[in-house]
């Protein structure tokens, strides 16, 4: 696949905190509406790679393309969310301090600058936007709670919700079901499924059931580069993925 | 649009403290004005510059809530913001004052013929014209709030090292207004005012127009401040509070709203202490004593940080109890002070509006909880719980 027909691009990159080599020549593609898994032990670079997809940090060599054609590299943050790259984090992260609603309202694809948002005023097709939201997160009934209240699996289920209203063409998913019950990981693999119908997702996992739940195309990072890919029975055989995970 | 944010800033409440400062501006100087002395409602003439102190201060503190309480900025610099109003305002009431000073020279101020000084400085150009004054008022603290958190929002200073810079920053134009050859009177400052807009500034009139005039400008403030948050500016600006990475992997440029929420906190407290300088008749460069700032967050951390109100109770409150303390044991005042802000941070953590309001909110769930278990709260007034 060419880099113009991929949604996300990387290619050799490489970062390193203090002489440690947190992401070394990494090289990944995501394509459109494709739903991926990455896994990895602990200090493969799985966060570190968001960061550096999403313009947190700066990769000190390599490509990152968004589209084909967009250089990630010479973006930050904010510019990079308007484009369309929404990231869920480890911690699940809210306003804790707004209701489920502001929280949803100000995620809502909008202008972002000040002025935009001092005179914004809700359409009704906002109001049903964020109402559908709300049901495809089952947080309807608490709309109106402040994020705080929420437990921990509503906080992760609320903040995926955000990235919805966001509209992103690509959801980077850190730990989406840490601290959630077996019966909220099924729902949450099933409606990470179905958002992967019309975007591509970008899911960080430890859960292995939940893995298999999405039954997507694995990637597995040790040490900062790709060690195998394909379905998880493929990289679970893999001996080279074993040793990584248990050999140390 | 914009007259949709305005109408949905004008919440109840809102309305309610609008309408009594407008009762206020109207009440005091009509009592102090026109009913006869001795009257046991007529507010006497040396609480009228006072109580209008209070309230430029009440502004001020409003000013910082705007950046503090609901945008997680501690600046603790924000007395320079008002001083530089004030001194705006100081310069154009020096040249008001004409041949009738000590050296009776008609353009130069006494302090400048004191100095030898032949001309008048370039940037005292201007300022004999109320309108110019006017717009120095709110551009000059605007604009170095502009530049000053320009550079340190887009570096993403945070945190306690934003409030220390914003100390220096105060505490380096202490040093300079100190300075004689800067052209503000030096240590002195700018004092001896006689009139404004050809009023004199002794009289009772002039005095009450002031003291209108602070509660009015209060007024707009409060709207100003009360149309920002309300809106959803300002649940970015507490979103920005609260977690401000997650703000900006929203797309939210969150250095511009910062910027904004500063730049506008600073062009209030300008006109704070425009209003201020002339009431208490003398601007001096210990208004930049960095000992100042601390003292606006103090006043608004005792009303209640992240509340509108709260600061124009905090600063009212503390500063009536500071007139009142100092009148009787001057020399404990700081520790009064000090052992006031320490006693709200433990006991009082959101301030006595936040505590208020805390408690009547409990008072309420109490209640509710009280009649379901009398199996009477099925009338319909309790909150739906949802099942977990």
């Amino acid at each position: 696949m060419g880099r113009q027909e991929t949604l996300l691009y990387l290619d050799g990159v490489c970062v390193s905190f203090d002489g440690f080599r947190a992401i070394n020549n990494l090289s990944l593609i995501v394509g459109h509406n494709e739903l991926q898994a990455i896994i990895g032990p602990n200090g493969a670079g799985k966060t570190t790679m968001m960061d550096i997809i999403t313009g947190k940090t700066r990769p000190d060599e390599g490509e990152v393309y968004f589209s084909g054609t967009v250089d990630l590299t010479r973006l930050d943050e904010a510019a990079i969310a308007e484009l369309g790259i929404g990231r869920k984090f480890q911690k699940p992260t809210v306003f804790e301090s707004h209701t489920v609603w502001d929280n949803l309202e100000l995620a809502l694809k909008k202008p972002r600058d000040v002025f935009s948002a001092w005179f914004y005023h809700p359409s009704e097709e906002d109001t049903d936007r964020i109402g559908e939201i709300l049901e495809t997160v089952r947080l309807t009934a608490r709309a109106q709670e402040r994020a705080a209240n929420l437990s921990h699996g509503q906080k992760q289920w609320l903040e995926i919700g955000m990235l919805l209203a966001q509209d992103p063409q690509l959801l980077l998913v850190d730990e989406p079901v840490a601290g959630m019950t077996d019966a909220e990981t099924v729902e949450t693999a099933k409606l990470l499924k179905d958002i992967a119908t019309t975007r591509s997702v970008v899911v960080v996992e430890h859960d292995m059931s939940f893995i298999r739940d999405l039954a997507a195309r694995v990637t597995v990072l040790a040490e900062g580069s790709v060690l195998a890919q394909g379905s998880l029975d493929h990289v679970s055989a893999d001996p080279r993925v074993i040793e990584s995970y248990l050999g140390r | 649009m914009i007259t949709q944010t305005l109408f949905r800033a004008l919440d109840r409440k809102a309305i309610f403290v609008v309408l009594a400062l407008l009762v206020v501006a109207v009440a005091v100087p009509a009592s102090n004005l026109y009913l006869p002395a001795g009257h046991p409602l007529r507010v006497p003439n040396h609480f009228v510059p006072l109580f209008g102190k209070y309230l430029t201060y009440a502004m001020l503190a409003l000013a910082l809530d705007l950046v503090w309480g609901y945008c997680g900025i501690l600046s603790l610099g924000h007395g320079a913001f008002f001083a530089l109003g004030g001194y705006a305002m100081g310069m154009y009431l020096m040249r008001q004052i004409g041949d009738r000073g000590v050296y009776a020279n008609p353009i130069l101020p006494d302090f400048m013929v004191f100095l030898n000084w032949k001309e008048l400085p370039w940037f005292w150009h201007g300022f004999d014209m109320f309108w110019f004054a006017a717009l120095m008022v709110v551009l000059v603290p605007g604009l170095l709030a502009f530049v000053f958190g320009w550079f340190a929002f887009r570096s993403r200073v945070t945190g306690v090292y934003l409030s220390i810079i914003s100390q220096a920053m105060t505490y380096a134009l202490l040093l300079a207004f100190f300075r004689n050859d800067m052209g503000f009177g030096g240590n002195n400052g700018l004092t001896d005012f006689k009139d404004i807009l050809g009023a004199p500034l002794q009289s009772g009139t002039t005095r009450a127009a002031l003291f209108a005039a602070s509660a009015i400008a209060l007024a707009l403030a409060f709207l100003v401040c009360s149309a920002i948050v309300r809106s959803k500016l300002g649940k970015v600006l507490v979103a920005v509070r609260d977690a401000e990475s997650r703000t900006r992997f929203l797309g939210y440029r969150v250095d511009h709203y910062k910027l904004f929420a500063f730049t506008a906190s600073a062009v209030m407290a300008g006109i704070a202490g425009a209003l201020y300088v002339p009431q208490v008749g003398i601007i001096n460069p210990g208004e930049f004593a960095p000992a100042n700032s601390i003292e606006i967050v103090i006043w608004t951390a005792v009303g209640g940080r992240g509340t509108l109100i709260g600061p124009i109770i905090g600063a009212v409150l503390v500063n009536a109890g500071k007139s009142w303390f100092t009148g009787i044991f001057p020399e404990f005042w700081l520790f009064a002070l000090g052992g006031l802000f320490v006693a709200v941070t433990i006991f009082l953590p959101k301030g006595i509006v936040g505590a208020f309001t805390g408690g009547w909110s409990a008072l309420k769930a109490r209640r509710a909880s009280a009649r379901a278990e009398e199996g009477t709260g099925l009338s319909g007034d309790l909150e739906p719980s949802p099942a977990e």
